[in-house]
């Protein structure tokens, strides 16, 4: 009975302190204005830019059809349970990161204090991409597109050398947008037109985040939707576009092999955790501002589920575009062969077609074989261009944008795809952004004199401003790394804590009998099992795996460097040193607060238990 | 003897037809894509087309030697092919055994390009010159490049939202604070007999809503 009796009073506590402080708390914490709000906001924070970018790679890389075992395999064991888990502590203590994990045990604080650093510094340079994305967006509304042709050189007599031997999409993304400096160590300057895109994406973060869910919420409904409906209108157009059939057998050809090889379901398992967005505070945020009667178990189904849906629906106009891209790049290569041998052999025009192209080959190779040799013919191949896959920005700005110049109205399409690709990102800010300001509305980090909008905007001022980072010349740069150190393993630390303090420290009872009082039904076998041994079991695999794995590659990076010899493929250099510390202290510093604050709490009560000791005094009742 | 004249007259006219042969130092080959540019309203290339591209290049050849009257048949073609490619060379109307300057001629060429391309309805990639590279367009550069146009408007909206969002509270609360002032004449009286605001006091635990605290 001491057990609930400590609960009475921990609730006794929080309760008191809340009506202390002038009645505020207890009527006025914001609530969703409907369950629909509350689950496009969940929906939108996990269906994220990884969902379209990420997940199509990884399925052509890891062998297609194949590489959805060990996706849903890691759902079903990993992903659901965890969602389930933030979202139940969420709705049950009604509180943000911090709050949740303070009331949880004090000693266990710190993982409250982990994710909002790690929200904060996601958030910093997720904010960046959807700055590039904006630029891209500004710079759909040309006729011709511009990253469609090369620059003129300065005498107007051929094309600006850079250009030529990349190709117009590369120079544009390299040079004209990211003006990137060819290593890490040179840092450029700001530049100014990055600046203002990144402006830009902060006000229009700040507008929709002004007043906390309230305006969230209203938000939401647009930018969770649209980019289904585009996804949609992007499937018919794609699937009706020539060579689209390619790239979605490419995509779904299972290749059962790949399956042996553990990177796979490594890989399998952090795209699942990275993509439901979990440990970052925001879904314990979200989830803190809904009635305490909710079906907490019903939402962490369809929030998973929809987000896997999510990204396989995205990967099949994705990999219908590339394998458009694909064909048009063969068909362009054979029919630069085919004028070759047009021009060398004197045929007349358009009488070697791609159909007949391999019996005038023959015919030409039995009777002048050392004329086509010195034509140098390429070799086209079909199954080389549909390997040109890319992930991540890569895939956005270089590889579609490259696609979309082929079809026909490209700047309807360029449009729609970026716009899409904002509305994704900026859903997602949503929850990074949550997962700072509920923490710090709840700890009364906030002077009673300022309102809400006064502090939201604060945030947002202060981010932009550490920002401006990634606008510099090597911004790129310093934006990979963000994107590797922070959001990768501070995320699987915290979540294994999670689950450790929910199941062991709270008590896995316990968090039973909340459940069923949240929502009627006392959670089944499946969750029981989940929790209490095979997530925190394949967290902790993950981790190891994930940490054997890095360490194993050397930390490099890719440079675009126009003066390397092998220029256009990437100048691989090794990090510097000052900044393989900052690598190592981006992936300690957030963590680090778990054991700090540990020690901290218990060094407290040592002293409480010390000098208790020695007052010993028969009144004193608070121990 | 008449052996001889025969072998000497066709020597001669031989050395004639000297001037155009491939890879004449002076000459230029041409390649005619139409079935490319033209699709299925390609013409076919025969003996007419072939004296409208000596009639142009003369043309060509007048507009840019102002002074000198160039013919048709200063312009000898030679080794045509299916393909439609073949050789010509300029010869100059003054000196009809010698051959104008290839340099000359590429720039005569290049000044009317552009008409030579339109008599044929080619452009500049059928209707190839072999050695004179086109001059690439320059790109057309507006005053405010279109980007900014688009930034400008979007921050434009964007700031306007803000500053509603912001204000519009602020609006309520003024109409709000007019309503009460009225009202508040009306409720001195009322309130005279409430002793005391809600705020004071500690609210008692033992009477709340929580269900678990209760169940017995």
């Amino acid at each position: 009975m001491t057990m609930d009796k400590q609960v009475m009073d921990r609730d006794a506590e929080s309760a008191e302190q809340t009506h202390v402080d002038g009645l505020k708390e207890v009527t006025e914490r914001p609530k969703w204005d409907n369950k629909v709000q509350y689950l496009l906001t969940c929906i939108g924070f996990a269906v994220g830019l990884g969902n379209v970018w990420r997940f199509p790679y990884l399925c052509q890389v890891y062998g297609g059809g194949a590489f959805l075992i060990p996706y849903l395999i890691a759902l079903v064991f990993e992903g659901l349970p965890l969602l389930h888990m933030e979202l139940a502590i969420g709705q049950r203590l009604r509180m943000g990161s911090v709050g949740v994990w303070n009331s949880i045990s004090p000693y266990m604080g710190g993982l409250g204090v982990a994710s909002m650093a790690v929200s904060f510094l996601v958030g910093l340079f997720y904010n960046m991409i959807l700055a590039w994305i904006l630029w891209y967006f500004f710079h759909s509304f040309q006729s011709p597109l511009p990253w469609r042709d090369c620059p003129l050189n300065l005498n107007h007599t051929g094309y600006v050398s850079e250009c030529e031997k990349s190709s117009a999409v590369n120079y544009f993304w390299y040079r004209e947008t990211l003006n990137v400096t060819p290593n890490i160590a040179t840092s450029g300057s700001l530049q100014w037109w990055l600046v203002l895109c990144l402006a830009t994406a902060w006000c229009l973060v700040y507008i929709c985040f002004i007043r906390g869910i309230e305006t969230i919420g209203k938000a939401i409904y647009i930018t969770a939707t649209f980019p289904y409906l585009v996804l949609t209108i992007f499937l018919v157009r794609a699937l009706t576009l020539s060579g689209a059939t390619d790239g979605l057998i490419y995509l779904f050809t299972p290749n059962w092999e790949t399956l042996k090889n553990p990177e796979v379901w490594l890989d399998a398992a952090t795209q699942i955790f990275f993509s439901l967005s979990l440990a970052f505070g925001g879904l314990i945020a979200f989830s803190s501002y809904n009635a305490q009667k909710n079906n907490c178990e019903r939402d962490a189904l369809i929030v998973g589920c929809v987000n896997s849906f999510t990204s396989i629906y995205a990967s099949i106009p994705i990999f219908a575009i590339l394998g458009f891209k694909a064909n048009e790049n063969y068909n362009a290569c054979r029919n630069w062969n085919i004028l070759r041998l047009t021009n060398a052999f004197n045929i007349a025009d358009e009488n070697i077609t791609l159909e007949n192209y391999g019996d005038w080959l023959n015919y030409f190779n039995t009777t002048d074989p050392s004329e086509v040799d010195n034509l140098n013919l390429k070799t086209c191949d079909l199954q080389t261009f549909l390997d040109q896959s890319a992930s991540g920005t890569g895939l956005a700005f270089i590889v579609f944008t490259e696609a979309v110049i082929n079809m026909p109205g490209s700047q309807v399409w360029a449009v729609l795809f970026f716009v899409m690709l904002f509305s994704l990102g900026l859903s997602s800010m949503f929850g990074n952004l949550e997962g700072v300001l509920t923490p710090l509305l709840d700890l009364h980090m906030v002077p009673s004199w300022m309102p809400k909008e006064i502090f939201t905007g604060l945030i947002c001022l202060s981010s932009f401003t550490v920002a401006l980072i990634f606008t510099l010349g090597s911004g790129n740069y310093w934006l990979e790394i963000f994107n590797s150190y922070v959001g990768s393993m501070p995320l699987l630390i915290i979540a294994f804590f999670e689950i450790i303090s929910v199941v062991y420290i709270y008590g896995i009872n316990r968090f039973n009998d909340d459940i069923e009082w949240m929502s009627g039904r006392r959670p089944n076998f499946y969750w029981q099992v989940t929790w209490r041994f095979i997530s925190p079991f394949m967290l902790l695999v993950v981790f190891v795996a994930y940490v054997v794995v890095e360490a194993e590659k050397e930390p490099t990076y890719n440079a675009w460097n126009p003066d390397y010899v092998n220029f256009p493929l990437a100048d691989v250099q090794p990090y510097p040193e000052w900044v393989y510390v900052i690598c190592v202290l981006l992936s300690v510093l957030p963590v680090v607060s778990i054991p700090i604050v540990a020690i901290y709490k218990f060094t407290g009560f040592l002293k409480k238990y010390i000098t208790n000791r020695h007052s010993q005094n028969p009144y004193a009742n608070d121990l | 003897m008449l052996e001889k004249i025969l072998i000497l007259l066709c020597l001669s006219s031989a050395l004639a037809e000297q001037p155009c042969k491939p890879d004449a130092s002076d000459g230029y080959k041409v390649r005619i894509s139409i079935k490319t540019a033209l699709g299925d309203e390609a013409y076919v290339w025969n003996e007419n087309e072939m004296f409208l591209f000596r009639a142009t290049l003369a043309f060509a050849m007048r507009s840019h030697l102002n002074g000198q009257e160039f013919n048709v048949s200063n312009i000898i073609v030679c080794d045509e092919t299916p393909r439609v490619t073949f050789w010509f060379v300029v010869t100059s109307p003054l000196n009809t055994s010698g051959l104008v300057d290839k340099g000359v001629v590429e720039e005569a060429i290049r000044k009317s390009r552009n008409r030579i391309n339109s008599a044929f309805l080619l452009t500049d990639k059928t209707l190839e010159f072999i050695g004179i590279t086109p001059t690439l367009a320059a790109p057309v550069n507006p005053d405010t490049p279109p980007w900014l146009i688009v930034f400008g408007v979007v921050m434009g909206a964007v700031g306007a939202g803000i500053i509603v969002v912001l204000v519009s509270p602020l609006v309520l609360k003024k109409c709000k604070k007019n309503e009460e002032t009225d009202k508040d004449e009306e409720e001195t009286r009322v309130k005279a007999v409430e002793n005391g605001s809600t705020r004071e006091g500690v609210y008692n635990m033992s009477f709340s809503d929580d269900e678990r605290l209760t169940q017995m």
